[in-house]
């Protein structure tokens, strides 16, 4: 087998056993499909009977913010994952292989896009049926579908690149809430950030969380024109700002989390 | 090239702890050596570095040929390692665990999917073939472990600590499977706490100390060394630990050691059951009342104290447990 399909058939092998352990923990399924579910339906009735957005209804202006939301909540699970094996000597049974040592992570990140996949199918059905609607050509919706799934894959790197520099579940899951919560929530992700005071709308416009946000409320014709976006460049081109931002995320993060997981299993 | 594993001045530092210093060794191809030492000898750090998990500080070392450094993606196809713990994901069924073990060394779906039912099979694990890992007991743990490390055939063999934590009597069935295994002309570098398992298994055994080894040879040549056999006796009272002393002093073939606080004097011999049946006889003779008298193997501790002069640092007292685990072991020797 030559250097270029080893990798990709290695990863292969290492997405299915991954693909399997999701399928048999009925806890972590549950995390991707139930938590998107619930946070649909809280955010639509609880949130959506006091938010007013001008334009158009409000669950048409959330659906977008949802998804992003639960890309970066489900890209989490790969990181979590890797500090759970790291645990466990799965990785010395790898290590001791003639496989590629990159299809570990590879594996890693795969299965969990599909998992990631899986729970964006279920936030679009509930969401239909909650009232969202998309107003653009099947292709352009296609495309907020792919941007959103690339977005997770670059966003799994991250989480591995962070839990294979901590190594405990513990201090992931710590670090990872007091990151991703703030993240999503300076952000445009469930209201209007241009009424936020000076300094937090800054940081809510430049936030990628309201870039990604943003292109996939355009990819689905979400918007309105009653409804004014900020001034800024990343919002103004959202589309290409987040395939930017996604190529930045994989070009620095996969070299660096293939690099820290070399570190972490050879001491 | 008859050595399938080859080992020169092997150096690996923990921060301040030498865990490797300088250890050196061959292992002819087609037998099987055995690393004698307590906790914190150094065992599973040369095992890690001779399966490429970790680099060596210093020396290098060849398995079939191949250096464990430069060359250690092609080392890898040569080997099969089953590490002190258990590397199995926990919600793998067992044949799910062997088959990805056989794609990743690239066998193909069907030989994968062939070769883990056979050693599912073959390690008595068919009816649980199908079940999560998850609810395997441990002794199961270990030989779906084991398994593993033999999905490929691989002509050389490295099994860490392979019955630590087994009952006896798993124990027992481990230590047939891998005598069977080595009957088939593979080679084998295991690492045991346990004299009985190097006895048992092994053509050669290696104590090592502190990343040193401090004696090699067979097990015979090692027992010659250390002594076979050792009585235990145990006496009713203080004034008669001398004459017992000079009984024991008859049939000792190495430094006899007393217990004042517990009454009791070890003693290593050579034939052992007649050197029990002359002492207990001549005991009976002089009138010293005895409370308990018995053989047993030596230990571990048995070893160090004759080699190194010191207890063995770590694991002494589990060992001499170990040592005395009756019936199961009595069936082994
Ligand atoms: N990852 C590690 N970090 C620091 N010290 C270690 C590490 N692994 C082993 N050691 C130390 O190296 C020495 C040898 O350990 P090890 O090879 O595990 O011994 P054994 O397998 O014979 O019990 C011990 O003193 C141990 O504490
Ligand atoms: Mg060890």
């Amino acid at each position: 087998m030559n250097a270029v399909i080893m990798p990709v058939a290695d990863g292969w092998t290492i997405a299915k056993r991954n693909a399997l352990k999701i399928r048999r923990s009925p806890d972590m399924l549950g995390g991707v499909v139930m938590l998107p579910v619930v946070l649909v339906l809280l955010f639509a009735y609880v949130f959506g009977s006091a938010i007013h957005v001008p334009g158009m209804p409000y669950r048409e202006f959330l659906l977008p913010g949802i998804f992003v939301q639960a890309v970066i909540m489900s890209a989490q699970i790969t990181g979590y994952t890797l500090t759970l094996d790291l645990r466990k000597g799965i990785f010395d049974r790898f290590r001791s292989l003639p496989m590629a040592p990159s299809a570990v992570l590879i594996g890693q990140t795969v299965s969990d896009l599909l998992m990631n996949l899986a729970g964006l199918v279920v936030m679009a059905a509930v969401g239909l049926a909650v009232g969202w609607r998309v107003h653009t050509s099947p292709a352009e919706a296609a495309l907020g579908f792919g941007l959103l799934m690339l977005f997770a894959y670059a966003f799994s790197w991250v989480t591995a690149t962070v839990a294979l520099a901590l190594r405990t579940p513990e201090s992931f899951n710590n670090i990872a809430t007091m990151v991703s919560f703030p993240l999503v929530f300076v952000s445009n992700a469930f209201l209007d950030s241009s009424g936020l005071p000076a300094p937090l709308r800054v940081v809510a416009e430049w936030n990628p969380v309201s870039t990604f946000t943003q292109a996939a409320r355009e990819l689905f014709g979400n918007t309105s024109s009653a409804l004014k976006t900020a001034d800024v460049w990343p919002i103004r081109h959202a589309v290409a700002a987040s395939l930017l931002w996604i190529a930045v995320l994989l070009v620095v993060f996969v070299p660096l989390a293939t690099r820290l997981y070399k570190k972490a299993v050879s001491s | 090239m008859s050595d399938a594993i080859t080992a020169e001045g092997l150096v690996k530092r923990y921060g301040g702890v030498t865990a490797l210093d300088g250890l050196s060794f061959t292992v002819p191809r087609g037998t099987v050596l055995a690393l004698l030492g307590p906790n914190g000898a150094g065992k599973t750090t040369a095992v890690r570095v001779l399966t490429t998990l970790l680099r060596p500080d210093g020396g290098r070392a060849t398995v079939a040929g191949h250096d464990v450094v430069e060359d250690a993606r092609r080392l890898r196809a040569h080997i099969g390692l089953s590490g002190q713990y258990a590397a199995v994901d926990e919600h793998l069924t067992g044949a799910e665990n062997l088959e990805m073990v056989g794609r990743l060394y690239h066998l193909g779906a069907k030989r994968s999917k062939a070769r883990a039912r056979e050693l599912l099979e073959r390690f008595g694990l068919a009816d649980a073939a199908d079940r999560p890992v998850k609810g395997y007991s441990g002794g199961m743990r270990r030989r779906i472990d084991l398994a593993g490390a033999l999905v490929a055939d691989p002509p050389v063999l490295f099994l860490d600590e392979p019955s630590t934590g087994l009952d006896p009597r798993a124990r027992a069935a481990l230590w047939d499977t891998v005598s069977d295994l080595v009957a088939g002309g593979g080679t084998l570098l295991l690492t045991t706490q346990y004299m009985e398992e190097a006895d048992r298994l092994a053509d050669q055994v290696m104590v090592v100390d502190h990343g040193r080894a401090i004696a090699r040879g067979t097990p015979d040549e090692l027992k010659d060394r250390v002594g076979g056999n050792r009585i235990e006796l145990t006496v009713t009272g203080a004034d008669e630990l001398e004459p017992a002393r000079q009984a024991l002093a008859w049939v000792a073939v190495g430094a006899m050691r007393t217990a004042p606080e517990s009454l009791r004097i070890t003693v290593p011999v050579t034939d052992g059951p007649e050197a029990l049946r002359r002492v207990l006889g001549r005991l009976a003779e002089d009138g010293v009342r005895v409370r308990d008298a018995g053989l047993r193997r030596p230990t571990l501790d048995d070893v160090y104290l004759t080699l190194t002069g010191h207890r063995a640092s770590g694991a002494g007292e589990q060992a001499r447990q170990t040592g005395r685990t009756g019936q199961a072991e009595e069936a082994l020797r």
